[in-house]
């Protein structure tokens, strides 16, 4: 008895151990390398432009598209709020929508069976295509765009989100019945904090399509924002513009993505401190 | 032979059956008449082949499943349902990876309605006596795989219900952890002396731990045997050895291996 508890604490004691150094050297071990990789094609990219002597409305330097970006800063950067507002309302209804009908799908045999199927073929409509007939409904404010984020990123979600709902173990479900648990203090305890690993696999795919569905949504009818000023832009033969802007783009789904990772990061660490010592 | 019957039982299991309809509208027999009594503070076993509806006896007297026949008596009366009445740790430890050791081991007194604070105090003060001292901070997957059965355990304990039903507890350990977790877990009964339902189907397992074994049988499951194991208390590892423990074990033994030489033969012929 002792000696088992021994031998375990020692376990114990030395996995704390870890140094901080240690941990600085992996990090950077994850973020160099990319880093590196990059400036190697941005090196290639410059030098391959400039030998060929290729039009810079054909293919501009990375030169041309950094100082294009400065120059463009101010309008760049008011285009680019008007979009990261249209995600953002638009990514939250699409988190609001996708878990409230996975809860609702997952706490009821019946309804899951007469609104799976539908939810499905709304997968099937081509969202963009429907975008135009919101345009007509709601005018070119920001509601046509919100809707149409929504409607592309909520299905990841609410499929991930159901997935992980009925993951749960009925063993774990039926332990908690015989503690007394009723159906609600089951789902707080046991139901949901076993499908957010699923649910935040689905944010991160919603968050990277929310950034495409507001391009798709400013296409169809905006005066402003990123999609918007692409579509300006390549009327004017900017290239060198419509790189930064896609840059800014990308920017931005970067950034949308890397909180939800950090959200993740801080609300699963015991999925997070798992993973690292497998891959050790 | 049998209990005692003058002596107040926490358990009573009367005439309990459980049919259902198979997949192919036919009925099936899973349990059929088994009759249990069971006194405060004892150790009983429940031994018998896969399939012999052990387990659904046990989700019966848990309150998961209802009988089809037969009453079950907890302390002599009969309950709407025993959900909430009864320890029930199955046979996976089902720790949840989501919170500390700590948190895990309070989740029955939690669901009871005690507060965080003086579960996690109640539970502080068995971490020793659980071998799970220093660990209360941890990830269950930082856990051997004993010390995950005894957090189980542990849970099971702090629940506070008079009787425990145990689904096989050790049945995924390896041998010399096996052993050294049931002579921790005969410590702890003896110490609390809750009362235990026990179910293996290791009869070595059975007759060290327990004051009386049931043997049940396969298809349709039902009581065959009832042995009381009189060995002396408190029992050491040693007594594995010992002529009355053997004959014990035989005892158990023949009616187990003539049933299932007798299911191998229906199945060759």
């Amino acid at each position: 008895m002792s000696a088992v508890q021994t031998a375990a604490s020692a376990r114990g004691e030395a996995e704390s151990r870890r140094g901080s150094g240690a941990r600085l050297r992996r990090a950077a071990g994850h973020v160099l390398p990319p880093l590196l990789f990059l400036a190697l094609v941005l090196v290639l990219w410059q030098a391959g432009v400039r030998i060929s002597g290729t039009e810079e409305s054909t293919l501009p330097a990375p030169t041309d598209v950094f100082s294009a970006m400065w120059e463009n800063r101010t309008l760049l950067a008011d285009n680019a709020w008007v979009t990261i507002q249209e995600i953002l309302i638009g990514y939250t209804a699409a988190i609001v929508l996708g878990v409230g009908l996975a809860v609702v799908l997952a706490s009821s045999l019946l309804a899951e069976r007469a609104m799976y199927p539908w939810l499905v073929v709304s997968q099937m409509v081509p969202i963009p295509a429907i975008a135009p007939i919101l345009v007509i409904w709601t005018g070119f404010d920001l509601r046509p765009k919100v809707i149409v984020i929504a409607l592309v990123s909520f299905f990841p979600i609410a499929v991930n989100t159901l997935d992980g709902l009925k993951s749960t173990e009925p063993e774990l479900l039926n332990l908690l019945k015989t503690l007394g648990a009723g159906r609600w203090k089951r789902f707080r305890t046991a139901q949901l904090p076993s499908a957010l690993p699923f649910l935040f696999s689905g944010l991160k795919i919603g968050a990277a399509l929310s950034v495409i569905g507001a391009v798709f949504a400013e296409w169809v009818g905006a005066d402003a924002g990123l999609g918007y000023l692409i579509l300006t832009l390549n009327n004017q033969v900017a290239t060198a513009e419509m790189f930064a802007t896609i840059i800014v783009l990308a920017v931005i789904g970067i950034a949308l993505f890397g909180l939800v990772r950090l959200a993740e990061r801080l609300m699963l660490p015991w999925y997070h401190a798992g993973r690292k010592e497998e891959r050790a | 032979m049998t209990a005692p019957q003058e002596a107040p039982a926490k358990l009573v299991v009367e005439d309990v059956g459980k049919r259902f309809a198979g997949d192919g509208g036919e009925t099936v027999v899973a349990l059929e008449g088994a009759d249990l009594r069971i006194a405060p503070g004892e150790f009983v076993s429940i031994v018998g082949p896969s399939g012999c509806g052990k387990s659904t006896l046990f989700n019966i007297v848990a309150g998961l499943t209802r009988p089809t026949r037969g009453r079950v008596l907890l302390d002599g009366e009969e309950h709407a349902s025993l959900l909430g009445r009864v320890g029930y740790m199955p046979q996976k430890d089902l720790l949840m990876p989501w919170r500390s050791v700590l948190d895990n081991v309070t989740l029955g007194l939690e669901m009871g309605g005690v507060s965080r604070r003086d579960a996690r105090e109640l539970a502080r003060a068995e971490l020793g006596r659980f071998g799970l001292r220093g660990f209360e901070r941890r990830w269950p997957r930082d856990l051997s795989g004993g010390m995950r059965q005894r957090a189980a355990l542990l849970r099971t304990f702090l629940a506070g219900r008079e009787l425990m039903l145990l689904d096989e507890p050790f049945g995924a350990l390896d041998a010399l952890t096996r052993q050294t977790m049931q002579e921790w877990l005969l410590d702890v009964w003896a110490a609390d002396r809750k009362t235990i339902l026990f179910i293996t189907h290791d009869v070595e397992e059975a007759v060290y731990l327990s004051d009386r074994v049931y043997v049940m049988s396969g298809r349709p499951g039902r009581v065959q045997l009832c042995v009381e194991i009189d060995l002396p208390r408190p029992r050491r590892f040693e007594i594995h050895g010992s002529p009355a423990f053997v004959a014990l074990k035989q005892r158990l033994l023949a009616p187990l291996h003539e049933a299932s030489r007798r299911q191998l033969e229906e199945v060759v012929a």
